[in-house]
């Protein structure tokens, strides 16, 4: 079985809407049990492991993201934060048939509000895809944020 | 100007043993006067020289609210001079850290200076004959600071021509930062990428305190700790399963009050302390392949079993860092406003130790320390709830009064129970001398 180049794109777009809908179990349900989230602290960062990252998390530390997003004492997020993210039509930089993995390079705009503060961050995201049992699942995901190194306050939910 | 300039006894009324008034953490005028003589007379950390490795490397970064650079001047010192041209007033360098060869040279009117400030050169000097320049502040170039000392690669600076000396403000508590660097083998420790930068709207005195504030772990990280204990029991490992490295990072947070109870804090002259006297949250990482033996070989058994047996948490240099020996972690609080404040968290490499140390390391920063941190979020969170409620007209005293003694004495190293409040007050005990020292009713009475 192969898969489209609008198939991609549509994995893309839904990935982001379940994060601004905040449907996370389903996200979660989307990625490879040994795939990273990756956020790089400095531009063009190629160490993830030796020197420090916004995050680098595999899918037990974004389990507990998410469980922690909605503990009852997760103080931080009461009152909840929301996000939301416009994204353009992504590139499909790799197509690997007969291996079953793909590369997109997606650019956006990430959105996250709570109380009477907002901000926006420009994002690039980077995903590694593979076909697993007939369907699309995220290998590893990388986002650069485009003032990585500037001084940010809390980033709540995930760009 | 206000209520508190050049008025000691104010200052010092702000303090009461037990209590703290308000107005330390939301007082723009205050804040100014912390600049202007806590920041000035106490000696406040720079950066690590392995930021400035070779000849006209720089780093620039602020002390207190003074713009700085460190620089390797050309004969391998390190210089810390003011970062402002002697002729108008612009910043010399605004980039963070590069190397700029043998002199310095201003992108205004192009006066040049050696890496040590002394002025280098004037585009037509001419001008300035007969003008009485030579007798002039700036004829003498960019501004140094007070003094400088380099510790065992920490670069601390005084910015008062005269005051207190390295090792009297000091003291005893460089223990922590002999014990963080001979975990090297080699003695050495190297920094490890750039820090993260994390902004606090609230005190930056909050966060100072929060170092050594052992009774909210267990409450404010429940969020977070409590759910990594929660989702790992569910998982049902079989018995004896080692714990993942994020959660022997994560998991001791969540540790009941008798643990820190017991865990101890002393507290040193001029408000340095450290919590973790008999254990700490980094006693039970698990140990390196070969590690062990590297430090043998260095120091011989003994010595490196009591460098490896000493599990500081968090040691608290005053006025605006911390630093965590076992993991070679530092953290600068630096402050912008009365309500805001710069976190700045490095990350250190072992020179000849193992690199798995560092990835360790590089993995607590970004679970506890970023802005995308899920531990950072919930301290956050409270420090600016606190800044928030502080506005409140209702009480205008703080409360630091657990295990609080009557005549306490801070000019004596002491070790209590892990949940001592007793480390804050000594802050503020430091605080208020630091502040008043070059008060000019105190010059006079000391006169
Ligand atoms: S302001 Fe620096 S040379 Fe004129
Ligand atoms: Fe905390």
């Amino acid at each position: 079985m192969s898969v489209s180049r609008d198939q991609l794109i549509d994995f893309i777009y839904d990935e982001v809407r379940m994060l601004d809908e905040g449907r996370y179990d389903e996200w979660l349900a989307l990625w490879l049990k040994d795939g990273h989230y990756w956020m790089p602290l400095d531009y063009n960062q190629t160490d993830p492991v030796n020197v420090t990252s916004l995050m680098y998390e595999d899918l037990f530390m974004l389990k507990l993201r998410v469980e922690r997003l909605n503990g009852a004492r997760t103080f931080s997020q009461k009152p909840k934060s929301r996000c939301h993210h416009v994204i353009q039509r992504p590139f499909v930089d790799e197509i690997d048939v007969a291996g079953g993995t793909y590369v997109t390079t997606t650019f956006m705009h990430y959105v996250e509000t709570r109380l009477d503060e907002q901000f926006l961050l420009a994002l690039t995201a980077r995903h590694e895809l593979a076909l697993v049992d007939g369907k699309l699942r995220i290998a590893n995901k990388r986002v650069d944020i485009l003032n990585c190194d500037a001084a940010f306050r809390n980033i709540q939910l995930l760009p | 100007m206000g209520r508190y300039a050049d008025n000691p006894a104010a200052i010092r009324a702000l303090f009461r043993g037990n209590e703290v008034h308000r107005d330390v953490y939301v007082d723009q005028e205050i804040y100014r006067l912390e600049m202007r003589h806590l920041f000035a007379n106490a000696w406040v950390f720079v950066g690590h020289e392995s930021q400035t490795p070779n000849k006209g490397d720089y780093f620039s970064t602020q002390v207190g609210d003074q713009p700085v650079i460190q620089v390797r001047h050309s004969d391998g010192e390190v210089h810390v001079l003011h970062n402002r041209c002697p002729h108008k007033g612009t910043k010399i360098v605004i980039d963070r850290a590069g190397n700029t060869g043998k002199f310095f040279r201003c992108p205004y009117h192009a006066w040049s200076f050696k890496t040590d400030g002394c002025l280098l050169a004037i585009p037509l000097k001419k001008g300035y004959e007969n003008t009485g320049f030579e007798n002039s502040d700036s004829k003498k170039g960019m501004r140094a600071v007070g003094e400088v000392r380099n510790y065992r690669g920490f670069i601390f600076c005084r910015l008062a021509e005269i005051g207190i000396s390295f090792e009297d403000f000091f003291g005893e508590s460089l223990s922590s930062i002999d014990n963080m660097v001979d975990r090297s083998p080699a003695g050495r420790l190297e920094v490890a990428g750039p820090p993260l930068r994390y902004m606090h709207h609230c005190n930056w005195k909050m966060l100072v305190e929060n170092q050594t504030d052992t009774c909210h772990p267990m409450v404010a990280h429940e969020s977070s700790a409590g759910t990594a204990v929660k989702l790992w029991e569910e998982l049902d490992m079989p018995e004896g399963t080692p714990l993942p490295p994020a959660m022997e990072i994560i998991a001791p947070f969540m540790s009941p009050y008798e643990f820190f109870e017991n865990m101890g804090i002393r507290t040193w002259p001029n408000g340095h302390g450290h919590t973790g006297v008999h254990h700490s949250i980094h006693s039970n990482y698990s140990t390196i392949p070969g590690y062990m033996d590297k430090m043998v070989g260095a120091y011989g058994e003994e010595k490196a079993k009591a460098i490896l047996d000493e599990n500081r948490h968090n040691t608290v240099y005053f006025p605006n860092i911390m630093i965590k020996g076992p993991i070679q972690q530092l953290r600068v609080f630096i402050p912008l406003a009365a309500d805001k404040t710069l976190v700045e968290s490095y990350i250190y490499r072992l020179v000849d130790g193992p690199e798995q140390l560092t990835a360790r390391t590089a993995m607590y920063n970004r679970m506890i320390n970023a802005p995308t941190s899920i531990v950072g979020h919930d301290d956050l969170e409270m420090y600016e709830r606190a800044q928030e409620g502080l506005q409140s007209d209702g009480m205008e005293w703080v409360n630091i009064q657990r295990l609080y003694e009557e005549d306490e004495d801070f000019s004596e190293e002491k070790v209590e129970n892990g949940t001592t409040e007793r480390q804050m007050r000594n802050q503020f005990d430091a605080w208020v001398k630091f502040m008043t020292c070059d008060m000019d009713d105190v010059r006079e009475a000391a006169e």
